[in-house]
């Protein structure tokens, strides 16, 4: 897959999908491919976060910990984000991530991203609306369930 | 050992080397050297020059002969030589052929006299030097902290050279200039008395004053050699304390520093030429005060007719035949008092008191097999020169087959202590017994051998780490090299060479291995010893990574190589089997390697020599025209646009030195313009337009990408298939002077330029796999443990190079090492002080308890810095201001109010 390609992936992506092509470009360019074998983890609850992944290609479960044994909850598919909490904080991963198919990631490191961040503030901003966003969703949902 | 028997070419160094002393003082004068070791040369010398003078009077006479005699005489004159008679042309003859004889021999002479007198002075320096360095091995320890290597290296490379060059013509220079002036003057007081003391009238002024002038230019001297030292010594610092240098911004200061140092010797050193040049211009005025005096004298006595015009022409052409001679003895005159003063001033600095005891150093008296009994110390006190004492009465006895602890603060004498129970320092005061006998007494060939000592700091040398391991085995040599009978010749000439300047005739290419004290019966098992002890001291996997990032010549080590052939083989079914060959991207001759740089798949090998550097491929004519033939130099230059172009967009908005820039982009930061400038440049031009660089630099640009790991998209399934045309072509045609500079891929060959990593991957490992040098370290290791070549992999890695000083070493692998090589020799008494200081805690606790466990039964005395360690220790010695506070068992001496627990809850 060229860089062209995983720009496309990157802006599919709401995070990014306001920055300009270039700076995608960059981000891309600058970030790693790792390819996951169907069983492999990509990372366990629990580890320490240093990066996120985009998923190119391939499927993954998100699995908890919880005290009847592992639980999944979520099942991730191409172009989706995964772990970005880590990169924008310092807390351990929450879930652990197991790749169900051949999985081919990118990944951003945080030092990466957050130079990215520093050179260009847009980022910042894009990512800020997005998070607000999802703030948001996340209020709504919490209005939803006390009115229920 | 059959040869060294049939020359005296295995003589050990010691008594039985014919000439051998120990402790020779030094010759304070220069002149008692010379007599002292080079009397009976300085003889042949003077014979040499006295056979020369009536052949060089010869010379003189015969052309005044043929003159007067045979040119000067009538037609058909005839006369008698040695009774019989000759004709005119005859006589002509044979005292022209004799004039030629008389030149020839005299020439001859001076020949045979040069090169003896040169030989003399090149003995004589290389016995100065040796004599030099030797005294550097018997200066006591503590001096070292006061001389600096700066400035003792250049006494004995560059100060002491002229010093041989003056030895070999000391004698004789005087000597035949003299004798010539004699000769000339000899001469000329045959012609004419009057004129003869005329001629010579000048020369006891000369006499009495040049020396006065020359005076003050050997004190100039003096304080020149000075300065000179002080500038290595300058250099030396600047050298050791570079990083400090950047670090405090102190280059200015001290660039300032030498260009005070600088000035200081420029204006010696131009004072020393002013008054040369005015002792020269006051020496050649008075030469030709003597002509000016033959002029007006001779002149007006000629001219009153007491003198013969003949007669005064004869002597203006003796009197200069004579300067010629005077000039060369006042030249040796000033050499003289330079060289006097040269050597004094080295040699005072090598004159020290309480040198170690060079006979203790020389001798093969190993003492018994094993010490036993006990290691008593009485009253011991030790000061370093005027300071106060750092010991100070230390009185014990301790077990010399007991592991003892010296504890105690900073300052407390520990680090001496252990020093001088090394008998690496003497103490000032009281004594120190091993095993009944006295310490000062024991010969080195006694203490290096069941001594071992680890100090904080160790030094290793700028070799392999395998002879740093093994170091301490090269007591004597014990097996002399096997010469072919055409290089005995030469090894006996080196003998006699080396005697003739008592220097010593040991071979260093024997082997010099005492493979008994390591306890082995000879060199195959020595690896396997040094791997022991390397895994004793923790480093196991540090040499197992360097074996691994080593590489080896397949010619030495046949079974390595195939056996890392085997591995390569199953490294790459094991990665089929757990389905993960996608790791590795092998080497395929007949594939594109998208993990490899275009540059390596043109290649397909790994450069051997200088010949070729695949940084710069691009630039190399036969790689350009297997590019060109292949049709692929356009392509690669349009890659070569499209990836600057990229660049530029991608990185363009990012500052200037952006870490980015290192870490991904092709170019740096100050090359981006550059490439603007380059692309705005090109854009629209055809190939042949461009300028000839910028072809050049957007191919060698498209050299260095990487399909998988840049994922650009720029190396197309054309370009790929015209790589893989020119690897074929390069390969097929490749020049003879290429020949040998790769080692292309081969499955089934041992690449002897790449790694044993990469021998035993042979591919690339790929950028798109997570993890992927992790899970092959992993894998590799496995590999090597299933075919057992683990311990072949670390014997590879013996052969590291450790850099200067072990410089390519940490400071904590320096420490092991060291310990390693303390171990390897068996010490009966091994001595540390703080060796294991630089390891990480739990480190340190590992290789203690590993090497109190392999001393077990032998004794052990160790500096601790970390008190708590003392517990693993049979005795414990508590240290304070010099004295002995407490001693006794860990357990006898932990209790509250002690000086033990004091420095415990300290820690």
């Amino acid at each position: 897959m060229s860089l062209n390609e995983e720009v496309e992936c990157l802006r599919n992506i709401p995070m990014f999908a306001n920055i300009e092509p270039s700076k995608l470009k960059l981000l891309a360019f600058t970030s790693e491919r790792h390819a996951y074998n169907e069983g492999e983890f990509l990372f366990h609850q629990g580890d320490e976060g240093d990066s996120a992944y985009i998923i190119v290609d391939g499927e993954a479960d998100v699995i908890i910990n919880t005290d009847d044994g592992p639980l999944t909850i979520a099942h991730f598919k191409k172009n989706t984000i995964i772990g970005e909490i880590a990169i924008l904080t310092d807390v351990p991963r929450t879930a652990t991530v197991k790749a169900t198919t051949r999985v081919d990631t990118m990944v951003i490191s945080k030092e990466l991203f957050f130079r990215l961040v520093m050179e260009f503030p847009q980022i910042a901003i894009e990512i800020m609306r997005e998070l607000a966003k999802r703030l948001e969703a996340t209020n709504a949902r919490v209005r939803e369930l006390s009115a229920a | 050992m059959t040869r060294s028997e049939s020359s005296p070419a295995g003589t050990l160094p010691g008594p039985e080397t014919p000439g051998y002393q120990p402790n020779v003082p030094l010759e304070r004068s220069i002149f008692r050297f010379i007599m002292k070791y080079s009397k009976r040369q300085q003889l042949v010398v003077l014979a040499l020059t006295f056979i020369s003078w009536p052949i060089i009077y010869l010379t003189l006479e015969l052309p005044k002969a043929i003159i007067d005699q045979a040119i000067g005489q009538q037609e058909g004159w005839a006369r008698d030589v040695l009774g019989a008679e000759m004709e005119q042309i005859t006589v002509l003859m044979v005292l022209s052929f004799g004039f030629l004889f008389f030149v020839i021999l005299s020439g001859s002479i001076k020949y045979v006299l040069n090169v003896y007198a040169g030989r003399l002075g090149e003995q004589m320096l290389r016995r100065l030097r040796y004599m030099l360095y030797s005294r550097i091995l018997r200066f006591p320890l503590p001096h070292f902290k006061k001389v600096s290597q700066g400035e003792i290296i250049p006494m004995i490379t560059a100060e002491v050279e002229p010093v041989g060059g003056y030895i070999g013509t000391a004698t004789s220079t005087p000597m035949y200039f003299g004798g010539l002036l004699l000769v000339y003057l000899g001469f000329i007081f045959a012609q004419d008395v009057f004129l003869g003391l005329a001629a010579t009238a000048l020369y006891p002024l000369q006499i009495y004053i040049i020396p006065k002038l020359q005076k003050k230019v050997v004190d100039l001297g003096k304080k020149r050699v000075k300065e000179v030292r002080l500038l290595a010594d300058n250099i030396g610092e600047s050298i050791g304390g570079v990083a400090d240098i950047h670090a405090n911004d102190t280059s200015i200061y001290e660039k300032a520093s030498i260009a005070r140092r600088l000035d200081r010797i420029y204006n010696i050193r131009y004072e020393i030429f002013r008054r040369k040049f005015a002792i020269k211009f006051l020496n050649s005025f008075m030469a030709q005060l003597t002509p000016f005096f033959f002029y007006a004298i001779g002149g007006y006595l000629v001219i009153t007719g007491d003198m013969t015009i003949g007669a005064l022409t004869a002597v203006l052409a003796a009197y200069k035949d004579l300067s010629s001679p005077w000039k060369e003895l006042l030249n040796y005159y000033q050499l003289q008092a330079d060289i006097k003063v040269k050597y004094e001033q080295v040699i005072e600095q090598f004159d020290l008191p309480n040198l170690f005891d060079e006979s203790l150093q020389m001798t093969d008296d190993t003492g018994p097999a094993s010490l036993g009994g006990t290691l008593d110390v009485a009253n011991l006190a030790y000061a370093e020169d005027g300071q106060s004492k750092t010991i100070d009465g230390a009185t014990f006895s301790i077990g010399l087959a007991k592991h003892t602890a010296v504890v105690g603060a900073s300052g407390s004498g520990r680090d001496e202590l252990a020093l001088l129970l090394a008998r690496l320092v003497k103490g000032t005061g009281g004594r120190i017994d091993i095993a009944g006998k006295p310490i000062n007494g024991l010969p080195e060939s006694f203490t290096g051998r069941h001594f071992s000592f680890a100090g904080s700091a160790p030094y290793l040398f700028s070799t392999s780490l395998r002879e740093n391991l093994v170091y301490g085995l090269r007591h004597r040599p014990v097996q002399m090299p096997e010469y072919a009978d055409s290089e005995k010749s030469e090894r006996d000439r080196y003998i006699s060479d080396a005697r003739a300047s008592a220097n010593i005739d040991a071979d260093p290419d024997a082997d010099w291995l005492d493979y008994e004290a390591a306890g082995i019966g000879d060199r195959s098992a020595l690896d396997q010893k040094c791997l022991d002890y390397i895994r004793l001291v923790d480093l196991g996997d540090d040499l197992y990574q360097f074996g691994l990032r080593g590489t080896i010549d397949p010619e030495d080590r046949p079974d390595l190589a195939e056996a890392v052939l085997k591995a390569r083989v199953a490294l790459h079914q094991r990665l089929a089997e757990a389905n993960q060959s996608a790791l590795v991207e092998p080497f395929d001759q007949a594939k594109y390697n998208s993990n490899a740089t275009v540059a390596e798949n043109l290649l397909f090998g790994t450069p051997a020599s200088d010949a070729l550097d695949i940084e710069r491929l691009a630039e190399h004519p036969y790689v350009r025209e297997v590019i060109r033939r292949a049709g692929l130099s356009d392509p690669l230059l349009k890659t070569g646009i499209k990836l600057a172009e990229t660049m530029v967009e991608i990185f363009a908005d990012l500052p200037p030195g952006h870490a980015f820039f290192d870490q991904f982009s092709f170019f740096g930061s100050d090359e981006m313009p550059d490439y603007q400038q380059l692309l705005a440049r090109t854009s629209g031009q055809s190939p042949t337009e461009m300028r000839v660089d910028d072809r050049l630099r957007l191919r060698s640009l498209s050299l260095k990408l990487i399909p998988s790991r840049h994922r650009l998209g720029l190396i197309t399934e054309d370009i790929q298939e015209k790589v893989l045309r020119v690897r074929e072509m390069f390969a097929e045609g490749l020049p003879k002077d290429l020949q040998g500079a790769v080692e292309f891929f081969d499955p089934n060959r041992y690449n002897r330029a790449a790694t044993l990593q990469d021998n035993i991957l042979f591919g690339k490992v790929s950028y798109g796999e997570a993890n992927a040098a992790t899970k092959l370290a992993l894998m590799i290791g496995d590999v090597l443990d299933s075919l057992s070549l683990r311990d072949a992999v670390m014997i590879a890695g013996l052969e590291y190079s450790v850099g200067v000083a072990g410089a390519r070493l940490s400071a904590a692998q320096r420490q092991k090492v060291n310990i390693a090589r303390c171990l390897i020799k068996r010490p009966e008494l091994l001595v540390v002080n703080e060796g294991i200081s630089n390891l990480d805690g739990a480190a340190q606790r590992r290789v203690l308890d590993a090497v109190l466990k392999e001393m077990r039964g032998r004794g052990v005395i160790w500096s601790l810095h970390r008190p708590g360690f003392a517990r693993n220790f049979d005795h414990v010695l508590v240290l304070k201001a010099g004295k002995v506070a407490e001693q006794g068992a860990f357990s006898e001496l932990d209790k509250s109010g002690s000086a033990l627990q004091e420095l415990l809850k300290s820690e």
